[in-house]
């Protein structure tokens, strides 16, 4: 079983609907015995990284996250939720939870594609990966190819260690943030197709066979 | 590098696909969850449906159009049609929709653009504009006038200065349908995409006129567009996603291929 975070940021739904629709099972919580007892927590994200620390805070999540992730709990951010795992973003000079080194950084206004056509901010549609860690899980089966659908302003800057993809807009930004067993991803993997599909198929194998290891 | 988008367009009429027919009402042209599961397996990168239902009473069964497309496809969506106030939208974002779209409401009442940005934020705002070609004059300055009601109710209001007006007010992307290219399938009416499009810095979709892949490159490439509505071509198997794309793909247009 899969824990979607609920803390009132947003998207829990439709990553919800896409893991019904591949028969995984998961459950929508903010209860911490509820979250405590999945093998593997995602957390979704649309909305302000201040307001969204604010409600993490008030209701005693964001310790819950960070206790998961050191007792080794397989976690996935998604788009707002992989920008919280870092230190600090930009947004509302806010803290963030300081689970992977780094910064969210604002997407400059006067960026330009490769083209030399502007390119507006937020960064929305679809898009490739780039220098991708092939050795991540969470890419088994998954072409190099692949397009994700990104909508966001602000994008992780963590440490280079902790790179595992990244994209192009205006400049290489980091898409894929982590290591094994802790994901961020700064795209909706929900609503990119079946590559996306194929990402959460991936995250919750792992997490079943973290499972196995444990017992 | 960001893709070109090729986003399929679905009118739905109480809870059925639909196609208007001139001087012939609508006729049923299917199930919308079907179709949409059909394009979303066929490469679509966006779908929007339009409810184009005559009574609010209706309004639930195409709420549950809407939720049940939500169960069957993973890629954005956006619901327009009879959406009116913040409770409208509301509705449509909680069945599942990713944007949504508004048209005669926004110019009705402007304010409804940075309502709707501000609690959904402007990747959720689309604003659709219905645009024909008129003589240039001192109210408008491009010859492009905004038209309500299927191009019925002219507002007297220059196409450049809404376009520029919606993007101050928080939209999103602007959905740019040319009244007088709609239905011919000759191709975008390239001069006014590339004018709204060099215009504003926001996405502009190209709506209107599509007849090959050749009219999707054009809206892409001279037209300046970020993205190009498709209904008919597609509807009636005269042409596959995969064939605009293959084509847009072939003539140089970043365009995603995988899925």
């Amino acid at each position: 079983m899969l824990g979607i975070v609920d803390y009132g940021a947003g998207n829990q739904t439709s990553v919800r609907r896409a893991l019904d629709a591949l028969g995984l099972s998961a459950t929508i919580s903010h209860d911490a015995e509820t979250l405590s007892s999945c093998e593997g927590l995602i957390v979704p994200g649309v909305g302000a990284a201040g307001q969204a620390m604010q409600q993490l805070r008030s209701t005693g999540l964001d310790a819950l996250l960070r206790d998961a992730v050191n007792q080794g709990k397989p976690l996935l951010g998604i788009c707002l939720g992989c920008q919280i795992l870092l230190e600090h973003s930009e947004e509302n000079d806010t803290d963030l939870l300081g689970l992977i080194k780094g910064q969210c950084r604002r997407f400059a206004s006067d960026l330009k594609e490769e083209d030399g056509r502007p390119a507006p901010v937020p960064h929305m549609g679809w898009n490739t990966l780039r220098n991708v860690h092939t050795t991540c899980s969470l890419l088994t089966n998954v072409a190099t190819e692949a397009f994700f659908y990104f909508v966001h302003s602000f994008y992780v800057d963590p440490d280079p260690s902790q790179i595992i993809a990244q994209s192009f807009y205006g400049h290489a930004f980091t898409a894929i943030v982590g290591h094994e067993g802790l994901w961020g991803v700064q795209f909706h993997p929900e609503k990119s197709g079946r590559p996306g599909l194929q990402i959460l198929k991936n995250f919750y194998r792992y997490c079943r066979k973290e499972d196995r290891h444990a017992q | 590098m960001l893709s070109k988008r090729v986003i399929v367009c679905l009118d739905v009429r109480n809870g059925r696909l639909t196609k208007g027919i001139k001087f012939s009402g609508n006729i049923d042209i299917g199930d919308p969850v079907e179709s949409a599961r059909r394009y979303y397996e066929e490469g679509a990168d966006e779908i929007v449906f339009y409810d184009i239902t005559a009574s609010a009473e209706k309004r639930g069964i195409f709420l549950d159009v809407v939720s049940r497309v939500a169960q069957a496809i993973f890629i954005p969506f956006s619901v327009g049609g009879g959406i009116a106030c913040l409770e409208d939208m509301h509705a449509v974002l909680d069945a599942g929709a990713e944007k949504i779209s508004i048209n005669s409401a926004a110019v009705k009442n402007p304010k409804l653009i940075s309502q709707g940005a501000r609690e959904f934020g402007s990747q959720a705002i689309v604003v659709g504009m219905d645009v024909l070609a008129v003589p240039k004059t001192a109210a408008i300055p491009s010859g492009y006038e905004i038209v309500i009601h299927g191009g019925r109710l002219h507002m007297g209001l220059d196409a450049l200065a809404w376009a520029r007006q919606c993007q101050e007010l928080g939209a999103g992307e602007l959905c740019v349908n040319s009244i007088d290219a709609d239905g011919t399938k000759d191709g975008y009416e390239l001069n006014l995409t590339r004018a709204i499009s060099d215009y504003v810095s926001i996405p502009v979709i190209a709506s209107g006129g599509a007849g090959c892949p050749a009219h999707l490159f054009d809206a892409l490439t001279t037209g300046h567009a970020q993205a190009a509505l498709i209904a008919s071509i597609v509807h009636y198997g005269q042409y596959s996603i995969s064939e605009c794309k293959t084509y847009l793909s072939d003539h140089g247009v970043c365009v995603r291929q995988t899925w």
